[in-house]
């Protein structure tokens, strides 16, 4: 017995070594810049780069933009599938699941040979229409976490009960979902949200093949050109996944504790 | 955390909910109380799954099948069988399998360590955390990390070569197989462990002391008990494990540029540049690699259901 707990510590310190070896050696690595010894100047120059400020502020709006939609999407879908059709949730389910199923590259191909310049919805043919297509691919990516989100979010109230109390004093169905059903269920969106944030920010393989300069790209660009300053921007990556994450724990703290009644 | 029942849970009523469909006899008596609001709800999700999931898929799909001139032919997809392509699916089959394998093993031997090992409960939500941080944690950025860690002047291979043993001449490189199976694992261990947690939860305690007082040791409940509940789960997320590495192309892109062919990359260069100078080839590269994940993920959702049964 006294062996098996020694077994788990050990393997547990294994796996610890494995995991925190390379953030320690990502951050090393990033302070060797200069030869007379450990400096900060690869995290100031990667700061101090206009393509970083745009690169990051375009992927943070997109991002925002692609949680904005799919919110808009996924809450009246969700929903009226918990309330009204619940014999239609495992193929909406299904649906949720594909862009996992579908890897992002096949999507992109997809969008690429349906929205070009000759099709009756020639989206990449402005700048404007590829924001748009990239924006709505990010939707499509943060679908299965949305959805996911958003249910989870919709089992703990108790959505028939909300829903005819709201009726009888004379709500209809639009003010029913955006003033009832949404503030109760935000804490459960916003977490969807941060982890959509989480995975948007990073995002390389579309948003290169649709020729858009988000932070992905950019730290694809500096991979390829610089010795130090990528290593800096995996810490900064580091970071901000981690804080996104930390913010759903965090959240998480704060969600109702409310059994389902349905 | 969102994310892992995002990840650990996707199908909670499981694609093969068929009878629910048949409500009060009638499959469309919902049609008959259909309302303007509840079109309104529904339509968006309807078409937004149509026009950015479904047809441009489908749409590769057809392409596949599709010459030049959009006749159909099955030519393309006798072209996958050229040897560069066929060694490209051979060597995104082995990189996909050795880390679904290595992670699902590893996984599961921390799992059980943190949760049935009696360490403190502080460093069980400390390593859950972790794994929601970690399995998002991939793409360019983890290429870059890994390269300040094994690469010719990472911080491992230097630290090496000061104890007297120089990795790159013992044959290891980065931009290799096993350099991209190792980078991998740093998000294949962690969903692994945030997926099997609850699994392992649901071993009841019951069982060990109902196996003890019959006189089985901790191997024999393993064998007999612990492995066989767990053994669909653990089935279900190698495949899930698989279909994971096999779409992934951020990491390996920034990490071998194009020196690793892996499907990914090589249709990456082919939707950039028509390196395959065949569109069609293309579309039949992606069908294949639709064909294998779905295979997988489908492995996965009808394991899970089965999985279910004794973890409720």
């Amino acid at each position: 017995m006294k062996s098996g707990k020694l077994w788990s510590w050990i393997i547990f310190g294994l796996g610890a070594a494995y995991f925190l070896v390379p953030l320690l050696a990502t951050f090393e690595f990033s302070l060797r810049i200069r030869r007379e010894g450990y400096t900060f100047d690869a995290y100031t120059s990667v700061f101090s780069d206009g393509r970083f400020q745009a690169s990051f502020s375009y992927s943070l709006i997109v991002g925002v933009c692609a949680i904005v939609i799919g919110l808009l999407i996924v809450v009246p879908a969700a929903y009226y599938v918990r309330l009204r059709a619940p014999h239609l949730r495992p193929i909406i389910e299904f649906i949720t699941l594909l862009p996992l199923i579908i890897p992002a590259i096949i999507l992109v191909f997809g969008y690429i040979r349906m929205y070009n310049t000759s099709s009756p919805l020639p989206l990449l043919g402005t700048n404007l229409g590829t924001d748009i297509l990239l924006t709505l691919a990010y939707v499509a990516l943060a679908l299965p976490y949305m959805y996911r989100a958003v249910d989870t979010g919709l089992r703990t109230i108790d959505v028939q009960t909300l829903t005819e109390a709201a009726n009888i004093l004379g709500a209809n169905q639009a003010t029913i979902i955006a003033r009832v059903i949404f503030p109760n269920i935000i804490v459960a969106v916003l977490s969807g949200a941060f982890l959509t944030l989480a995975i948007v920010i990073g995002e390389f393989t579309i948003a290169s093949l649709l020729n858009r300069q988000v932070f992905g790209v950019y730290m694809q660009n500096v991979g390829a050109n610089r010795a130090f300053e990528p290593a800096a921007l995996a810490v900064i990556s580091f970071v901000i996944t981690w804080g996104a994450m930390g913010m759903i724990q965090l959240l998480a703290r704060f969600a109702p504790k409310t059994a389902r009644r349905d | 955390m969102a994310n892992v029942s995002s990840v650990a849970d996707p199908a909670a009523g499981p694609v093969s909910t068929g009878p629910a469909v048949r409500v009060g006899g009638n499959p469309f008596r919902f049609v008959r109380r259909l309302r303007l609001g509840d079109i309104l709800a529904i339509a968006p999700f309807i078409l937004f799954a149509l026009l950015f999931l479904l047809i441009p898929t489908l749409g590769l799909v057809v392409g596949a099948f599709q010459d030049g001139d959009g006749n159909f032919t099955l030519q393309n997809v006798m072209d996958l069988g050229t040897p560069q392509i066929v060694a490209s699916f051979w060597i995104s089959i082995r990189v996909s399998a050795a880390s679904a394998i290595l992670g699902a093993g590893i996984g599961l031997v921390i799992a059980l360590a943190i949760i049935r090992g009696r360490l403190p409960d502080a460093i069980r939500s400390t390593v859950m955390t972790f794994s929601g941080v970690a399995s998002n944690f991939a793409g360019i950025p983890l290429a870059f990390a890994f390269l300040a860690t094994l690469g010719r002047l990472g911080l491992v291979t230097v630290l090496l070569k000061f104890f007297g043993f120089d990795l790159y001449k013992s044959g290891f490189n980065l931009l290799s197989f096993w350099g991209l199976t190792i980078t991998y694992l740093y998000f294949q261990i962690p969903l692994m462990i945030l997926i099997i947690a609850p699994a392992i939860d649901g071993l009841k305690k019951e069982w060990g002391e109902a196996a003890a007082t019959l006189g089985a040791t901790n191997g024999q409940f393993w064998r007999y008990i612990g492995l066989p509940v767990l053994w669909p789960n653990l089935l279900g997320t190698l495949s899930l494990l698989f279909a994971n590495a096999f779409g992934a192309i951020a990491t390996a892109y920034a990490l071998t540029g194009s020196s690793l062919n892996i499907v990914p990359i090589l249709l990456y260069a082919q939707i950039r540049g028509d390196v395959l100078h065949n569109p069609g080839l293309g579309a039949a590269l992606a069908l294949g690699m639709i064909v294998i994940t779905a295979f997988a993920n489908v492995i996965y959702l009808v394991i899970r259901t089965r999985a279910e049964r004794w973890l409720k």
